[in-house]
């Protein structure tokens, strides 16, 4: 490869740390090859922020149509510049916005396509990625067979790495037509200080085991209290106790924290492909015969009503 | 409106995932195959989008002819007509797309509606890649969807909230979770639709874009400290989360 295009994004000023983790993984492959970032609608703070993680030229790109996003015009900006500069290899991150724009990517510049890869390994001109598939039941590996490679990279996983270089801004500016922002996002609403439990560290999911969701505030003070976010099995979502934008496992999210904390879940082979790709798993259920403990780091047997209030108490205290 | 659903055939969820002979492939013995999971959010609305504003659903998917089955599922939920495009057992979305397309721009739909992945590679590709295919908006991941007089107003999760994307028919939605409440097909309708024609055609064959060349199961030894929930032992998993774990 000689040109490697990454897709970058930054929040409240801020390059996003799913965009460190893809450039330092372009790097990685890229054994010579130019790495070279866009960003859309940004300023040139995050691009010398880029540039301490490898990437060695960033695109600052200019349109204003744009407003909030559009997946389609994101998607013609991209294509565009990967032809000006010969990309032939196109980064994204496996979130909402890269999984919906690397796939028109790919048709528009004839590529082939890896989704939610894991790990990468390039030689020469060759790609071989290992991606998920049955929810993490299992990993594939994956040759890309065409000039031009396409690929999105799963948050969380690759570990972004320092690497200061000089950087070259370059502004360039778009001018879409209607047809460029035929899909346009007209609303933005966020839950205000709710961590997802895909950009987590560390989750706490609630199961069966909590009983109703009036006891869910067990659940949130531990999620708070390790500075964590608030998942759930497919039962307590399936009940309307908490929110399907919560629910951990095949029909859910699959998530890879550094701890994930299953309470009152029996750890169903569905639940348990969502969550088996966590640093450490730690579950705590009243029935020492559940599957979850058989698939965890650490466990506590017991009533979770008594268990959660004192390990949040002891956790706080272990803080100071 | 006339709504193609794509619909595809997935081991069940409760699957238990063995490596085939090939090396590549899941082991097929005893494996139960059932209509995407996702998939059935895309059925259910298309079917209401029919109820309420007329016209026809049509389910198609591609693959080998076992795959009629996840179509007997389709007609028996009460779509029109249902399509198998026939062919290798596909390996790579690009083949899926490529002859969804083909088909599409045959019967020209209004709507096309898929789920948001399906749940064997969970590559989240094919409604963004049809889309660009054919020329048209999408939107991904939709768990409310609104359609009056041509315009789409659809809301999808993003990390951490929802977007509103607007867009105009013809259009490409992915479902789901949330998007509605499946129905589940009834006795006579499920004997019906044994009996109702499937329109086959054949596949047409596409240059692999990528190809999988190996699978494994991950296995992460796990050190399975399991213990009673005493003070003293809630106090040593306390330590381990911050001596060993390092995340308090």
């Amino acid at each position: 490869m000689k040109n490697i295009l990454v897709y970058l994004e930054s929040t409240n000023n801020n390059l996003k740390r799913v965009s460190t983790e893809i450039a330092t993984a372009a790097c990685k492959i890229a054994n010579g090859a130019k790495v070279t970032g866009i960003l859309i609608n940004s300023n040139s703070d995050i691009a010398h922020q880029a540039s301490k993680f490898g990437v060695s030229e960033v695109i600052l790109a200019a349109a204003p149509k744009i407003e909030l996003h559009s997946s389609t015009a994101v998607a013609q900006i991209i294509a565009d510049t990967a032809k000006e500069i010969a990309a032939d290899c196109i980064i994204f991150p496996a979130n909402s916005i890269g999984l919906e724009v690397a796939p028109r990517i790919a048709i528009k510049l004839d590529a082939g396509y890896i989704a939610d890869c894991i790990e990468l390994a390039a030689d020469g001109n060759n790609l071989i990625a290992k991606k998920p598939v049955y929810a993490g039941k299992a990993v594939v590996k994956i040759k890309c067979e065409t000039p031009v490679k396409v690929l999105s990279l799963r948050p969380n996983v690759f570990v972004a790495a320092e690497n200061p270089t000089n950087v070259e801004i370059k502004d360039k500016s778009f001018d879409l037509s209607d047809s460029d922002l035929s899909a346009k996002v007209t609303n933005i609403a966020k839950n205000e200080g709710k961590l997802d439990v895909l950009e987590a560290d560390i989750v706490v999911s609630g199961g069966r085991g909590i009983k109703g969701p009036e006891n869910y505030h067990l659940i949130e003070n531990l999620a708070k209290t390790l500075g964590g976010a608030v998942g759930a099995s497919r039962a307590v979502v399936d009940a309307g106790w908490r929110p399907h934008s919560e629910q951990v496992g095949q029909t859910g999210k699959t998530v890879s924290p550094a701890l994930y904390v299953a309470c009152g879940i029996s750890g169903a082979i569905q639940h348990l492909a969502g969550m088996n790709a966590s640093k450490y798993i730690l579950a705590i259920n009243k029935d020492k015969d559940a599957p979850i403990f058989k698939n965890c780091d650490y466990g506590l047997v017991g009533d979770l009503f008594d268990i959660l209030p004192k390990l949040t108490e002891k956790i706080q205290k272990a803080k100071m | 409106m006339n709504i193609l659903v794509c619909v595809s055939r997935v081991p069940d969820t409760a699957t238990r995932i063995i490596v085939g002979s090939d090396g590549k492939s899941i082991d097929k013995n005893g494996v139960k195959y059932i209509v995407n999971p996702y998939d059935e959010f895309a059925l259910e609305e298309g079917l209401r989008l029919r109820e309420k504003n007329g016209g026809s659903v049509t389910a198609i998917t591609v693959g080998t002819d076992a795959a009629t089955d996840v179509l007997r599922t389709a007609l028996a939920m009460g779509v029109d007509k249902a399509i198998l495009v026939k062919g290798d057992e596909p390996t790579d979305s690009y083949y899926v797309a490529y002859n969804i397309a083909k088909i599409a721009k045959e019967i020209n739909p209004d709507l096309i509606i898929l789920g948001r992945q399906s749940i064997d590679f969970d590559s989240f590709q094919l409604p963004s890649m049809l889309a660009e295919m054919l020329g048209m908006p999408s939107v991904s991941v939709v768990s409310a969807l609104k359609i009056e007089n041509g315009q789409v107003s659809a809301e999808r999760d993003v990390e951490g909230g929802k977007e509103t994307v607007a867009c105009s028919l013809p259009c490409i939605i992915s479902a789901q979770k949330g998007l509605n409440e499946p129905r589940y097909p009834k006795l006579p309708d499920i004997m019906k639709a044994k009996s109702k024609p499937i329109d086959t055609r054949e596949a047409e064959k596409t240059e692999p874009k990528t190809s999988i060349i190996g699978m494994e199961i991950p296995s992460k030894a796990r050190a399975g400290k399991v213990l009673e929930a005493s003070d003293a032992n809630i106090d040593e998993i306390v330590r381990l989360l911050k001596e060993e774990a390092k995340v308090i």
